[in-house]
């Protein structure tokens, strides 16, 4: 019988072993308490900012135990969380304005490791504490705000072209243009076809009206559009509350999870995710200078670009960033440098129009402002502070006259203008949203669950494994190895895709401990019963092996059916919970047939007369 | 292959470890047992219906902890003096710890509520409540998890019923998707007669049951089919009974470990997962006796025979290698 698997069977199974050991190590190494520096908008993050802190902590006695810098942010690790919390004031306290700094577990894995990639698993809400948010995006007020926007789109358009019109009026699902008489109507049906898209017009013939709708697929568009527009401030605002690892996803057609990992105070989070941002485009004073007090000439305000020089700008307003209707980054088409373009409402394009008609040559600034609130504590007593913060974000010179769209140029990289037209766009939301699930865990439970599901597990491993020992013998302790790969292999796969394991995910890992054993169950099974009916051990083992297999394979794809449609329903734990059993499911599928085969067939195979103690 | 095991080989008694029960003649017996509970289930779920957790129904949970016992009665008091309708308050695992039920109200969302809550839970300054964890659910969100998980459980239903049929027959698919069907009633049952919370999780482990019971199903199928083919004589009923009993160890022996893994999570897992786990212990305990008795049984009453599980040739080739 040929109980021998060919070597490069053996050195595959063996590979991916080592994976799964490998790549599950970083799980059993811990969390430095550590502290973050990412940088806020503008701000630049390198070697010199590391040495900065370094020297800031050292001068004050703070005792980092490392310190390291990646691409996005700095990160300093401690023994203890006393001197994490000292560190993270005292940064706050000294770097808050340009960075944000936020308290985290940084895995302590060590160099070689992380050098590999592996990273241990990412914890859900419900083991780490935190606060997850659902919101639901109001899409009626979405296609409202849309509705508005083309009845303003017409009214201007119409103005523009010249054709006379009594109104135009937003009616529930659409917009209905009446006018004078047939004529008007016949031009302003064609101003309206060739300069507003995504309309779909019907002529009230009796009553000199259009009834303009918008199209079934441009509602659709807006309703994506302002998911994903909540969706980025959203992030922006995140960022700006100093979260290690935020999650910030859509759900479903019109609702956002945001998961904020060790935060506890929620009204906090609220305010944040609640703030609002503006933008205003004012024409650079290029006449006057600011006066040797540093006060502004009448007319001006001094304002402070990303680099903190002053620069004077025009009191008077051009356009302010509710009237900017979309922004988008490209390539300008002639010179192929990074561009931004803005596509303004009606009002906006008129005013931007009149104002362009007579600056050219003359330089325009984009200020963005933000409302930000601070809770410090003084005294013992916590306070809010509402801050204003006002600064350019970009100065550029008028080359043309424009109104409703028009380019940014200038700009330094793709990723600035990127961020510009993400600036713009993120002014403020693109509908309003409602908090319709709100979870908190306290930091306490998150350990004292991770606690409980490691106990729970440990136990129910053990009592199994005993079983498993006693019944089956040498074939038990086949088994037990198979089990320990095959968690060790989840435990991988789940760290390499950064899945998150939530304590119900924790529980699909015991189960995976009872589910997996029973293809070794059948298999054993089956070669006792091939022993019973007189066949060698050898005829028994290859025999046992290959009728179970069938068997073992039709019984996984009916798990997997049912642990893929618990993806469907709910989020965050339940979902953690399918994830693990799925790649268990799997995993064990492998490590059952090929793992067991392997280590009997080096204990059994190619032997004569032996006997099997199973 | 395996040419030993015949219907009449005199070994097979003498040898230890392979039961000999007649689980096929007491299949009215189990028959009758599992109608008489289904029965017993749905009308218990039409009467008294699931105690639906706020995943479900929407609302708030509060657990807190408190320094010292706490009052639970005094709680309630307060909070009803607040406006709360009809709140429950419970301690669970100790003394200190509480657990507070709120029914949804309108206009009230999450941090203004916490705030009110917690207020009242302080009340009394000798005994502080430290907040170990609030969830607030919008009853829209709850009426949309109640579309989500009848077509999970749907779809999931479909699913096997199809995977089934193609792999066996379809009298086997429908046996199969009715002896699950029957352990699901079962869990319901058991959560509606006891009026546990039933909340997401236990929907989960609802579903894996159903993966869970097929599994056991099939490998007894898989064998029924596999004796069809190599005992040329033997009524179905004989062959059925055989089948149960050449597999009656592998499925007491997985039923019992996974059993063992599950009770380890019920009693050591705390009180976030016990409602699951109580689940998934109801489940295989019925799953098991559903996959030995219901499933069988039904494809017989459904009409197998030997006729349906001989033809496919390709499967055929699968099984006959050496």
């Amino acid at each position: 019988m040929r109980n021998r698997y060919p070597v490069w069977k053996n050195l595959l199974i063996l590979t991916v072993l080592a994976f799964g050991i490998i790549y599950s190590l970083p799980n059993f190494y811990g969390e430095d308490p550590s502290v973050q520096l990412s940088p806020s908008r503008n701000a630049k993050i390198d070697q010199s900012v590391l040495l900065q802190i370094e020297k800031l902590l050292a001068d004050n006695g703070v005792k980092a135990k490392a310190s390291e810098l990646n691409d996005k942010r700095i990160l300093v690790r401690f023994h203890d969380t006393d001197t994490q919390i000292k560190a993270e004031e005292l940064l706050k306290s000294n770097m808050g304005n340009n960075y944000s700094v936020a308290l985290n577990l940084a895995p302590a894995t060590p160099g070689w490791l992380r050098a590999i990639g592996a990273k241990p698993m990412y914890l859900g809400l419900d083991l780490r504490g935190g606060v997850h948010f659902m919101l639901q995006v109001d899409m009626d007020a979405a296609v409202t705000q849309a509705q508005d926007r083309y009845a303003e789109d017409i009214r201007t358009n119409l103005r523009e072209a010249k054709v006379r019109y009594l109104s135009v009026e937003r009616d529930k699902a659409s917009i209905i243009v009446k006018f004078q008489d047939a004529q008007t109507l016949a031009q302003g049906r064609e101003v309206i076809k060739k300069e507003v898209r995504g309309l779909v017009l019907n002529v009230l013939e009796n009553e000199q009206a259009i009834v303009a709708t918008i199209s079934e697929q441009e509602i659709r568009e807006v309703r994506k559009f302002a998911v994903a527009q909540n969706i980025t401030i959203l992030r922006n605002r995140v960022n700006e509350l100093g979260v290690a690892e935020p999650v910030i996803q859509q759900q479903g057609e019109d609702r956002i999870v945001v998961q904020l990992p060790g935060v506890q105070d929620t009204a906090r989070a609220k305010e944040i995710l609640g703030a609002t941002a503006t933008l205003e485009f004012r024409l650079v004073d290029s006449e006057h200078v600011i006066g040797p007090d540093g006060k502004a000439p009448l007319g001006t305000r001094i304002y402070n670009d990303r680099a903190g020089r002053p620069l004077l700008l025009q009191r008077k307003i051009i356009v302010t960033g509710d009237q900017v209707v979309d922004a988008s980054s490209g390539l300008d088409q002639q010179s192929g440098s990074p561009a931004v373009f803005i596509t303004l409402n009606g009002t906006g394009a008129k005013k931007m129009a009149d104002t362009t008609k007579e600056s050219i040559g003359k330089a325009m600034a984009v200020v963005f402002i933000e409302n930000k609130s601070e809770t410090k504590e003084i005294a013992g007593q916590k306070v809010t502070t509402k801050r204003k913060v006002e600064e350019v974000i970009n100065v550029a010179t008028i080359r043309d006259r424009f109104s409703k769209r028009f380019q940014i140029t200038g700009l330094d990289s793709t990723e600035e203008a990127r961020n510009l037209a993400l600036l713009l766009r993120a002014g403020a939301l693109a509908a309003p949203m409602d908090i319709v699930e709100e979870r908190t865990v306290g930091p306490s439970l998150g350990k004292e669950n991770i606690a409980q599901g490691e106990r729970s597990f440990l136990i129910g491993f053990a009592l199994v494994a005993i079983v498993v020992l006693v019944y089956y013998k040498v074939f038990g302790i086949i088994a037990n190895l198979t089990l320990v790969f095959n968690m060790a292999l989840i435990m991988a796969i789940l760290s390499s895709f950064q899945a998150t394991l939530t304590l119900p995910g924790i529980a699909g890992f015991t189960l995976t401990v009872g589910m997996a054993v029973d293809a070794n169950v059948l298999i054993y099974e089956r070669i006792k019963e091939e022993l019973r009916n007189g066949n060698s051990p050898q005829a028994a083992i290859y025999a046992g092996f290959d009728r179970a297999f069938a068997t073992i394979f039709d019984s996984h794809i009916t798990n997997l059916l049912a642990a893929i449609m618990l993806f469907g329903i709910g989020s965050g734990p339940v979902k953690g919970f399918a994830v693990t059993l799925t790649i268990g499911i799997i995993t064990s599928l492998f490590t059952a047939v090929t793992c067991t085969r392997m280590m009997v067939n080096w204990i059994y195979g190619e032997k004569r007369g032996v006997k099997l103690w199973i | 292959m395996n040419a030993n095991t015949k219907l009449t080989d005199p070994k097979k008694e003498s040898l230890p470890g392979v039961p000999n029960i007649n689980f096929m003649g007491m299949r009215h017996i189990a028959v009758w047992a599992s109608i008489i509970l289904s029965i017993a289930s749905l009308v218990s779920l039409g009467v008294k219906g699931l105690n639906f957790a706020i995943d479900f129904t929407g609302g708030t949970v509060v657990e807190v902890k408190y320094n010292n016992p706490a009052d639970v009665n005094q709680i309630r008091l307060n909070l009803e003096a607040d406006g709360f309708k009809s709140p429950m308050v419970q301690q669970f695992g100790s003394t200190h710890d509480v657990l507070i039920r709120l029914a949804p109200q309108e206009g009230v969302s999450g941090s203004n509520l916490k705030n009110r809550v917690m207020g009242i839970l302080n009340k009394d300054p000798s005994n502080v409540a430290e907040l170990n964890r609030i969830e607030f659910v919008g009853p829209q969100v709850g009426d949309d998890l109640v579309t989500d998980s009848g077509l999970a459980l749907l779809y999931a239903s479909i699913g096997i019923l199809i995977y089934v049929a193609l792999r066996f027959e379809y009298r086997f698919a429908l046996g199969a998707i009715l002896a699950t069907l029957h352990d699901v009633v079962m869990i319901l049952g058991f959560f509606s007669v006891l009026q546990l919370e039933f909340d997401l999780s236990v929907l989960a482990a609802v579903l894996t049951i159903m993966g869970y019971s097929l599994n056991d199903t099939i490998v007894v199928f898989d064998r029924i089919r596999e004796n069809f083919r190599k005992l040329r004589r033997g009524e179905v009923v004989e062959v059925m009974n055989i089948s149960i009993n050449e597999t009656l160890s592998r499925t007491l022996m997985t039923s019992f470990l996974t059993l063992l893994s599950v009770i380890a999570m019920a009693l050591f897992g705390g009180q976030v997962i016990h409602n699951f786990a109580l689940a998934l212990i109801v489940g295989i305990v019925v799953g098991t006796y559903s996959s030995i008795y219901v499933a069988s049984a039904l494809a017989l009453k459904l009409g197998v025979s030997r006729m349906d599980l001989m033809p496919p040739e390709k499967e055929g080739a699968l099984d006959n290698r050496p």
